[in-house]
């Protein structure tokens, strides 16, 4: 009877056990393999030990690719997390015209990364875009977002907020579950608007928020559809801008336009190696941070 | 929860009362009037704020109409009307193509990674065995891995079998299950009682049976939620159109936007009236995707806190 049970626990878990072994574990071993090799698909891979990482090291491609995408992380996830509290706030203080506010901050989300893509340069376009039209109402002569390398990155991170949707709706259930109670005896302690705010609210929603900052800095570093879309790719190459050359934009071309299949899997363990490195440091200081229902804060 | 509606509701009412409370107190607006106030600002923030959100897509859909040379005038309502985009775009980019092979990806890639993460997910959730806590964490740790890579080995794979420019690498990984809708639909099924199942096995049901026609029925709300969630993503996908899709003829709609920006973009022709009218044509099914499935998106998103 047990080893019966078992036989069909197997059969049940069987997709995901031939899954995990084909696409995930071999991948990770033969990446880890290939990343020590040249190897471009077409002739054998030679072995050549740790010279893609040293190369890697000394490519000035490498750095500027990282240096942006820490640089687009870096602003864009606080960015990303303050506008979604603020419209989860307004939301959840809204009432009934919550569901009609709600369904208009998330519809963005549904849109494909290369229609964004696409939209900002015509949004963000320095001379004839809404953007700068709407700043020259108000007399401000806008920069010219889609080519000076300055604003590429800042224009990114302003078009990518349009997408915030699915955090604001995380964020209001969150503040769902906020208790009334715990509001209730805080105004009685003679507590106001924003030391409710900064003494309820944010311990009880720091979790949600937590989350977010996570999730969201994982995807930062692999950013990738719209600005590869804007800025990349077959008809582009007079209009590329190494501004907007982010991390996996850098490896998909090193794998998949000049086949260094070596090289990009380098690439990419180092860049396993930094979001591991940073999301364990976040871990770190989420157990100060982050306020976790029952548990001793 | 109806702040708005409630302080509308009580506000003619409270016009009296709130006249005494200031004349009994005289220094400054009294709290109820001033939550008014707080309560008007956040709805007329409210409205600033959706309409930065909507704008983009009514200026996409307006400059849809527009000829090519007023596409960028920024207006609203187009000057000159005009539907020659609709026509053109079919007959500059093998669009319907590129929705048909779309659709069908997606069906697969959706309809195959709900079926097995529900089995793999009623795997981990009925049955005891050993070994089970360790490898669910094998599960919960593989969504961690950045698709950076996996996704070279995985090239070679399709490269070996042959299967690069095909459709089959765009989906046929989904058979395995994927681990994120493992997690959910587990969640789900440990809420299910377990009386119920116990009761058709001592009935003589097997244990598919009992997967077949007793769990899968009862997680309806999850499925659709999966469902919703991987047509979203696959109607989306840029990048695996861009590692294994060479011919347009084979393009989904994603890649063959990108293409279309290739070709009739900055670096290319300056169509811009096709590509805006092309955008409008790929976003829509997931506008209506959203509303049909409005439901089970929220509280997809909201309860698992994820699709970030």
């Amino acid at each position: 009877m047990k080893r019966r049970e078992w036989i069909a626990a197997l059969g049940f878990l069987s997709p995901w056990l031939i899954g995990f072994a084909v696409f995930t574990a071999w991948p990770i071993v033969y990446s880890a393999y290939l990343s020590l090799t040249d190897y471009d698909v077409i002739n054998d891979a030679t072995f050549v030990g740790w010279s893609n990482y040293q190369e890697l090291f000394a490519d000035p491609k490498v750095s500027l690719a990282l240096a942006n995408t820490l640089f687009f992380t870096v602003v864009q996830v606080p960015l990303y997390v303050i506008v979604s509290l603020a419209l989860a706030l307004l939301l959840n203080r809204a009432g009934r015209a919550s569901g009609f506010f709600r369904t208009v901050f998330f519809l963005p989300k549904m849109t494909p990364p290369v229609a964004v893509g696409f939209l900002f340069l015509l949004l963000f376009n320095g001379q004839n875009g809404l953007i700068n039209g709407g700043l020259a109402a108000v007399g401000i002569d806008g920069p010219s977002w889609t080519t000076d390398p300055a604003w590429v990155k800042p224009g990114l991170v302003i078009m990518s907020l349009w997408t915030v949707g699915s955090s604001v709706l995380i964020l209001l259930a969150a503040l769902r579950g906020v208790p009334e109670e715990l509001y209730e005896s805080a105004t009685l302690d003679g507590a106001g608007a924003w030391r409710r705010f900064a003494s309820v609210t944010l311990p009880m929603i720091s979790p949600a928020v937590f989350f977010i900052v996570v999730v969201n800095t994982i995807a930062g570093l692999q950013t990738f559809d719209e600005a590869y879309t804007a800025f990349f790719g077959a008809g582009n190459s007079t209009y590329s801008n190494d501004a907007a050359l982010f991390y996996v934009i850098y490896l998909f071309q090193q794998a998949f336009e000049f086949l260094h299949m070596g090289y990009a899997s380098a690439m990419a363990w180092v860049l396993f190696i930094v979001i591991m490195a940073i999301t364990a440091v976040q871990m770190i200081l989420s157990k100060r941070l982050v306020h976790y229902e029952g548990a001793a804060s | 929860m109806s702040a708005v509606t409630e302080r509308l509701g009580v506000a003619a009412a409270s016009d009296a009362t709130a006249a005494r409370a200031v004349a009994a107190a005289p220094h400054g607006p009294s709290r109820r009037r001033r939550s008014r106030i707080a309560a008007a600002i956040s709805l007329a923030l409210l409205v600033a704020t959706g309409i930065v959100f909507v704008y983009p897509f009514v200026w996409l859909v307006s400059a849809s109409f527009k000829p090519r040379g007023e596409v960028f005038d920024n207006r609203l309502i187009p000057e000159t009307f005009t539907l020659d985009n609709y026509v053109a775009v079919w007959q500059e980019a093998p669009l319907a193509l590129w929705l048909l092979n779309t659709v069908i990806v997606t069906v697969l890639a959706a309809t195959s990674v709900t079926l097995t993460s529900a089995m793999v997910a009623w795997g981990f959730a009925h049955f005891r065995f050993r070994g089970r806590g360790p490898l669910f964490a094998l599960v919960l740790g593989s969504m961690m891995l950045p698709g950076a890579v996996t996704m070279i080995p995985t090239f070679l794979i399709w490269n070996a079998l042959g299967q690069v420019g095909t459709l089959t690498p765009m989906w046929a990984h989904n058979l395995f299950g994927s681990a994120f809708y493992i997690f959910l639909m587990r969640q789900f099924m440990l809420s299910l009682p377990r009386e119920l199942f116990d009761a058709a096995r001592v009935d003589g049901a097997g244990h598919w049976q009992v997967f077949w026609r007793i769990v899968l029925p009862l997680s309806r709300p999850i499925i659709a939620v999966t469902l919703v969630f991987e047509v979203q993503a696959v109607w989306t996908d840029l990048m695996r159109g861009l590692i294994y899709l060479r011919d347009s003829a084979t393009f989904t709609v994603p890649r063959g936007l990108k293409s279309l920006v290739d070709a009739f973009g900055f670096g290319g022709e300056w169509h811009w009236e096709i590509l805006v009218t092309a955008s409008v044509v790929t976003t829509l099914p997931m506008i209506v995707l959203f509303f049909v499935a409005q439901r089970h998106i929220i509280q997809g998103v909201a309860t698992t806190g994820l699709k970030g």
